[in-house]
C-alpha cells in the first residue's frame, strides 16, 4: 500500500458505546485531493466515522492517520482538518468576520495573516458583502457558506462535511452542491462528505463508501456502485426509483421466475460462470426499454399499464411482470394510458444477480 | 349572515370574563395599594392610618435614622455579593454537571434541595452551623485547633456575610438548574465547531456559550434580584437584625415600623423608598431590553 499518496488512512477502527458496537474493524484509505462521500441511511455510523476522523469522538481501537501522521489521540484543532456542520454551528454573537477569524486569533496568528485569509476565503465564497453582519441576519445558504469559510481560513488539507446541505431547501441544496464541487476543483483538497442523499453522493464523489451497520458495504466510483452493486442492499439503496427485484433460480444458464425465463447470456458473472441455485435478479427501471427499442432487447415481455406517475422529465409506469410488481421508466413525452398493453424489453447484461441466501452479487 | 365585522370587544368572551377577577385584583390590590401607601407616607399616621399631612417629614426622619442607613448599606452589600456569587457558583455547578456525569439526577436534586426549604429553616440551620458554641468553630476546636475562630454572626462588622452564606446555600441550586437548562439548549455542534477551531473550553464558555444564553441569564437575574429586594425572613430567623442593628434590611425596617413601633407613616415612607429604588433600576433596564424589540427580529 502506497502511504505517500494517502491523505487519510483509517486502520482497523472500532468504536463502542458501552456494549453497542457502532463501528467495527473499519479500514479506509483516502487519497490526496480525493472527494469521498460516506453514504448510508440514518444510524449506519457515517457521521460517527466522520466525528472519529475529526477527533470529536474517542475511538475504542484502531488508528487514524492524516497526512502520514498518527492522529488517533490528537486534538481536533491539531489534526489539520476543517469541518462543516449540518446546523452551521456559527457563533451567533459574532459577525461573519468574527466567526471566520475567532479560531485564528485564538491560535495567535499575526493580524495581517488573519486579514489575508479572511479576505481570501470571503472572495472564494462570495461573502464579502456579509462580513459585518451577524449570522441571524443571513439566509440558510449564506450561513452555510460562512461555515465553509470557517473551515477554509484554517488553511488545512482535509475538509470534513457532516450533512452540510440537509437543512437547506431543495433549490439551495442543488446550488450549493455545485459550489462545493467547484470549490473542490479549485482547492484540490481532500474532502470527506457525509450525506444520506444519493444524488449528492453521486454528483459530488470521486468515490462513494456505502455504509451499513458500522461497516462499509461497498467502496467505489459512483459508476461502479450504480452499475455493479456488490449486494442486494446497495442495489436497492442506490437509484431512484429503486431497482426491481425478482426471486427465482438459475438453471442451466438461465434465470427462471414464475413463468418467465431470462437467458443470462451477456451477464458478467463476478465469479466466473453461472452456478445453479436460488437467486435474485435486479433490473433498474431506467434500463427497461419500450417502443422500437424492444426489437433489439434480448428479453421481451408484454405488460398492462396499471399506474402512471409523471415527473415532468419522465413517466414511471407500474405494471406486473411474472406476477411481481415492476416499474418502468419512460420518456416524459411518451404516449401511454392506464390499461394499455405495453411491450417492454431489457438486457440481462445490465441487470444484477444476487445469491438468494447471502445477497452477494453473483 | 353577519356582513359586518363583529365588535372586537365581544370576541373571545369567555376568556375575557375569566380574566376579570385578576384584572380587578391587579388594579385594586397592586396599583390601588401602592397609591394608598404613597399617599399615607405623607401623613403622621401612627397605629392607624390618618390623613393628617406632614409633608416630607417622614422622609427626612427616615434618612436621618441610622437603622435605615445600615439597612440600605446591608442590602447593597448583600445584593452585590449575592448577585455575583450566586451566578458564578450556579454557573460553575451547571457547567460541571453538564459534563455528562454519572448520577446527574441525584446530584442535581441534592443541590436544588435547599431551595425547597423555607428561608426560616435555612436561617435557623445556618444560625446553628455558624454558632461558636456548637457549630463549625467548636468542631474545628475539638479537632485541636484551639485558637480557631469563625463566628460571623457574632461580629457586627461581618454579620451580613454570615447571612450571605445562608442565602447562597439556598439560592445557588435554582440558578444552577436554570443555567443547566440553558446549557442543554446550546447546539452540540457549536461545541464541536469550537473544538475544531481549537478554542479552549473556558473561552468557549465565555465568548460563545454564555452570550448565547442571554435569555436564561435575564430570567435568572429577575428571579435573583426580586429575591434580594424582599430579603426579610432569612434575617428574622438567622439574626433577628443583630447583633445590634448590624444585619437590618429595608424590608425588616418597614415591618418593624409598621407593626412594632406603631409608626405606619414611617413604614410607608420606607416602603415607598424601596419602590422608588426598584423603579429607578427596573424602568431604564426594561426600556433598554424590551423597548427596541420592534426593531429586532
Amino acid at each position: 500500500m502506497n502511504t505517500m499518496n494517502n491523505s487519510v488512512e483509517i486502520k482497523n477502527l472500532d468504536l463502542q458505546f458501552g456494549a453497542v458496537k457502532v463501528l467495527q474493524d473499519l479500514n479506509l484509505d483516502i487519497g490526496k485531493g480525493e472527494f469521498l462521500v460516506l453514504l448510508g441511511s440514518s444510524g449506519c455510523g457515517k457521521s460517527t466515522l466522520l466525528n472519529c476522523i475529526a477527533g470529536l469522538l474517542d475511538v475504542t481501537a484502531g488508528q487514524i492517520h492524516i497526512n502520514d501522521t498518527n492522529v488517533t489521540w490528537t486534538e481536533p484543532s491539531e489534526r489539520g482538518i476543517g469541518m462543516v456542520f449540518q446546523s452551521y454551528a456559527l457563533y451567533p454573537q459574532m459577525t461573519v468576520e468574527g466567526n471566520l477569524s475567532f479560531g485564528l486569533k485564538n491560535a495567535k496568528l499575526p493580524k495581517a495573516e488573519i486579514a489575508k485569509r479572511v479576505k481570501h476565503a470571503s472572495e472564494i465564497l462570495q461573502i464579502e458583502p456579509l462580513l459585518k453582519r451577524k449570522p441571524a441576519a443571513l439566509s440558510g445558504g449564506q450561513r452555510q457558506r460562512v461555515a465553509i469559510g470557517r473551515a477554509l481560513v484554517r488553511d488545512v488539507d482535509v475538509f470534513l462535511f457532516d450533512e452540510p446541505l440537509s437543512n437547506l431547501d431543495a433549490k439551495l441544496r442543488a446550488d450549493l452542491r455545485v459550489e462545493i464541487k467547484r470549490l473542490h476543483q479549485r482547492l484540490e483538497n481532500t474532502m470527506i462528505y457525509v450525506t444520506h442523499d444519493q444524488i449528492e453522493a453521486m454528483t459530488l464523489a470521486d468515490r462513494i463508501a456505502i455504509m451499513r451497520g458500522g461497516q462499509i458495504m461497498q467502496l467505489g466510483s459512483p459508476d461502479d456502485i450504480y452499475g455493479r452493486p456488490v449486494n442486494k442492499y446497495v442495489a436497492g439503496f442506490i437509484g431512484s426509483p429503486s431497482m426491481n427485484f425478482f426471486d427465482g433460480a438459475i438453471k442451466g444458464g438461465a434465470f427462471t421466475t414464475g413463468d418467465l425465463t431470462i437467458p443470462l447470456t451477456g451477464y458478467d458473472f463476478a465469479s466466473g460462470g453461472a452456478v445453479d441455485g436460488p437467486a435474485t435478479l435486479g433490473i433498474r427501471p431506467e434500463h427497461v426499454v419500450t417502443g422500437e427499442l424492444v426489437d433489439n432487447a434480448p428479453v421481451k415481455v408484454d405488460v398492462g399499464v396499471e399506474l402512471i406517475e409523471p415527473t415532468g422529465s419522465d413517466k414511471l409506469i407500474d405494471c406486473q411482470v411474472a406476477g411481481r410488481h415492476f416499474r418502468v421508466r419512460m420518456d416524459g413525452q411518451a404516449d401511454v394510458a392506464v390499461g394499455q398493453k405495453l411491450r417492454i424489453g431489457f438486457d440481462p447484461g445490465r441487470a444484477s444477480l444476487f445469491d438468494a441466501a447471502t445477497e452477494e452479487r453473483l | 349572515m353577519a356582513t359586518e365585522r363583529p365588535n372586537q370587544l365581544f370576541r373571545n368572551k369567555s376568556s375575557k370574563i375569566a380574566a376579570i377577577p385578576m384584572i380587578v385584583t391587579a388594579l385594586f390590590v397592586f396599583v390601588g395599594g401602592t397609591i394608598w401607601t404613597v399617599v399615607y407616607s405623607f401623613t403622621k399616621s401612627g397605629l392607624l392610618p390618618r390623613l393628617n399631612w406632614v409633608g416630607l417629614d417622614q422622609y427626612e426622619r427616615l434618612w436621618a435614622t441610622r437603622k435605615w442607613l445600615v439597612a440600605i448599606e446591608n442590602l447593597v452589600i448583600y445584593g452585590i455579593c449575592m448577585l455575583v456569587l450566586v451566578f458564578v457558583i450556579g454557573f460553575i455547578l451547571a457547567a460541571l454537571i453538564d459534563q455528562k456525569i454519572r448520577f446527574e439526577n441525584t446530584v442535581r436534586t441534592i443541590i436544588l434541595y435547599p431551595y425547597a426549604l423555607s428561608f426560616v429553616v435555612t436561617g435557623l440551620v445556618w444560625q446553628w452551623i455558624l454558632n461558636p458554641e456548637f457549630g463549625v468553630e467548636s468542631i474545628v476546636r475539638a479537632w485541636g485547633w484551639e485558637s480557631f475562630s469563625f463566628d460571623p454572626l457574632y461580629n457586627a462588622d461581618i454579620a451580613i456575610y454570615g447571612v450571605l452564606i445562608a442565602g447562597l446555600w439556598q439560592g445557588s441550586g435554582l440558578v444552577m438548574v436554570l443555567m443547566l437548562a440553558g446549557l442543554r439548549g446550546i447546539d452540540q455542534e457549536v461545541w464541536k465547531a469550537a473544538r475544531v477551531d481549537g478554542i479552549p473550553t473556558w473561552k468557549t464558555y465565555i465568548f460563545i456559550v454564555i452570550p448565547m444564553m442571554r435569555p436564561v441569564f435575564i430570567t435568572t437575574l429577575v428571579l435573583v434580584v426580586t429575591g434580594i429586594v424582599k430579603l426579610y425572613d432569612l434575617i428574622v430567623a438567622q439574626t433577628g437584625g443583630g447583633p445590634g442593628i448590624s444585619t437590618e434590611v429595608p424590608a425588616k425596617y418597614v415591618y418593624d415600623m409598621m407593626f412594632q413601633a406603631n409608626n405606619l407613616g414611617q413604614g410607608f415612607a420606607a416602603s415607598t423608598m424601596m419602590l422608588v429604588t426598584v423603579a429607578l433600576i427596573v424602568i431604564p433596564w426594561a426600556i433598554l431590553e424590551f423597548g427596541g424589540s420592534k426593531n429586532r427580529g
